[in-house]
């Protein structure tokens, strides 16, 4: 291109420019690479301010608040250690919503991951109107929440609900879903899998591609059979998969607000107030900064395991192509 | 696409001939969607009911009798549905552009600009994506509080300014701009913004799409962060707003009214996610099975 116009010797001149250009061996001291150091402090800039204040900042400001009993308004935030944490920790409301967050994030990535891998795996082969199928299951993934929590309480209407009905066609009578402590929190996570099973299968699909045909070639020599291919080729090949799926859905499945928000305000008799609604009531409706600080702190610890969890596991996955 | 690879060139001996293994996938899967398309269905049926009668028959009624708009009409009248609609569009537009010209100034650095500390920058951005918002959400209520930005665009629009998945995003596609490229540029004398504009920015146009399709989702799909910094009527967005709507006269158990707010509402993601899907999905498996 740009070299061919050049001597050998220039060409060789301005490779080395290049070079120590994109290497910068040449310090502050070299005007262009001056300009160069100037460029990525002022490209970078505003983003830094931008997460320096409203990530890094407010993190450390959580932290320090979460040791005080500040209330929003009161001028001193009294420091008391680590009241908070044994208050909250003693607290028989903050447990059971550790235990309701749990039970919704379990819940709804065990199913979405089961029905998108079902999924993933029958639409991994020529199917007429493959891609159709895949954007009518995907498609609830993009919706919003807030929005579409709303159709679901229409559906889940007790007695004249459209699930009510379609339940009593195969005989079964239906429970008073959102307003029954006992089926509340299924009737989050039935609405939380019609959303995630879409991603879950897009997910598996593109694990599913990556998986070298040569296994199948070596499985289809050796005579396998259909389940015995899935079971000893299929699934331990998509394992890192399953895995990266698994602790990245639980993460977001622990930080779940907007449905029961909408849906149920936490209740009935607080079945579905999960960690972010008690950090919601606890700072914005009762307005307890310091122990709803402390909540949200337990609930940054857990993430943050998981996500060290899910990094050093995929550093070092048994199962490398 | 398939054709290569998976399960699709396996003969299965043992079981069922291909074929009929196909069919039954087919029947399944055709089986799963339909279900997962009912509640689609049943909004828009809902939502094109001339009356409450049709809306609360029971056994349900699917088919409209007439079907109609007027639901539509009521929807965007009530509770100023309009207006919360015109707030949506303007923080999720001006966010993430705002990120998008954030985004490609720090994939452009991280890509292309070598200094001591950069590595540790990066893990910086990459670490905010692991950062719950709800764990910062009370500081940040306090500073914003304190700048007199609640209840604002900026309170809605600049905290999002930034963003660590586009800038991700951005720099795997900087990265595979071939070397070349970028020093001829360097020899014809191009500025680093010229280098930006002329030659990475039009060589990574289906990246930035995807960036724009997910990061106008997340955006215009937020509830949390609208509902503890905003607390007038005229600020509120629509994820906040259609609830409002539900709990005013013109909600209730207007059902049919409700439902088509709730149309209108998805209109703006269901629309970018048909007419982008490739973006869209590209971009989700490609985030996933990067392990971010």
């Amino acid at each position: 291109m740009a070299e061919q116009g050049l001597s050998m010797a220039e060409s060789k001149g301005v490779q080395n420019e290049v070079k120590e250009l994109r290497q910068g061996v040449s310090g502050w001291r070299n005007p262009r690479r001056r300009t160069d150091l100037i460029t990525a402090a002022v490209f970078l800039l505003p983003s830094l301010i931008v997460f320096g204040v409203f990530t890094y900042f407010a993190l450390g400001f959580n932290v320090y608040l979460s040791l005080t009993d500040w209330n929003f308004v009161s001028p001193v935030k009294r420091f008391i250690g680590l009241e908070n944490y044994m208050t909250i920790f003693r607290d028989r409301r903050f447990l059971a919503s550790l235990k309701v967050t749990f039970h919704y994030a379990v819940g709804t990535v065990a199913g979405s991951m089961g029905l998108g891998l079902i999924l993933a795996l029958l639409l991994n082969q020529k199917i007429r109107g493959q891609n159709f199928f895949r954007t009518v299951i995907f498609s609830p993934y993009v919706t919003t929440t807030s929005a579409i929590a709303l159709l679901w309480v229409w559906i889940f209407q007790p007695g004249t609900g459209l699930l009510h009905y379609m339940l009593s066609l195969i005989g079964i009578k239906g429970p008073r879903w959102l307003s029954d402590p006992k089926y509340a929190m299924w009737a989050l996570i039935i609405m939380a899998i019609w959303r995630a099973a879409g991603y879950n299968m897009v997910i598996f699909l593109s694990g599913l591609m990556n998986i070298s045909t040569e296994y199948y070639e070596a499985a289809k020599v050796d005579g396998a059979g259909t389940l015995s291919v899935l079971w000893h080729i299929t699934l331990p090949l998509l394992s890192p998969t399953t895995f990266f799926l698994m602790v990245t859905s639980l993460i977001g499945g622990l930080q779940v607000f907007d449905a029961p928000a909408v849906m149920t305000q936490g209740g009935p008799a607080y079945a579905t107030t999960v960690m972010n609604y008690e950090i919601y009531q606890r700072a914005f409706v009762y307005m307890h900064a310091g122990d709803a600080s402390a909540v949200a702190m337990v609930l940054f610890v857990i993430v943050a395991i998981l996500t060290v969890l899910q990094l050093t596991a995929s550093r070092r996955w048994v199962f490398y192509q | 696409m398939t054709s290569e690879t998976g399960t699709g060139t396996i003969r299965y001996r043992r079981s069922l001939g291909p074929q009929l293994q196909k069919v039954f996938a087919f029947l399944v899967v055709a089986a799963i969607a339909t279900v997962f398309a009912i509640p689609f269905a049943w909004m828009i049926s809902t939502s094109l009911k001339p009356n409450l009668r049709q809306v609360l028959a029971y056994p349900p009624q699917w088919i409209p009798d007439p079907p109609t708009f007027a639901n539509y009409l009521r929807a965007w009248q009530a509770a100023r549905f309009s207006r919360y609609m015109l707030n949506s569009l303007w923080i999720s537009f001006a966010g993430v552009g705002l990120q998008m010209i954030n985004g490609s100034l720090c994939a452009y650095v991280f890509s292309r600009i070598q200094f001591r500390g950069r590595e540790f920058l990066f893990l910086l951005f990459l670490a905010v994506m692991m950062i719950p918002s709800q764990v910062t959400v009370i500081p940040n209520y306090i500073m914003l509080s304190r700048l007199d930005w609640l209840d604002s665009f900026k309170a809605l629009i600049i905290p999002f300014s930034a963003t660590a998945f586009g800038t991700f995003l951005l720099r795997t596609a900087f990265l595979s701009v071939p070397d070349d490229l970028v020093d001829a540029a360097v020899i014809d004398g191009a500025s680093h913004l010229q280098i930006m504009r002329h030659v990475m920015i039009p060589l990574s146009k289906p990246t930035l799409l995807t960036f724009f399709v997910l990061n106008f989702n997340w955006r215009w799909n937020d509830y949390f962060w609208p509902l503890i910094m905003t607390s007038s009527d005229k600020m509120r967005t629509v994820a906040l707003g259609l609830n409002i709507m539900r709990q005013t006269t013109e909600g209730g158990t207007n059902w049919h009214v409700v439902m088509a707010g709730t149309v209108l509402a998805l209109l703006p993601v269901l629309a970018l996610f048909l007419f982008f899907q490739r973006y869209f999905i590209e971009g989700i498996s490609r985030s996933g099975l990067k392990g971010v």
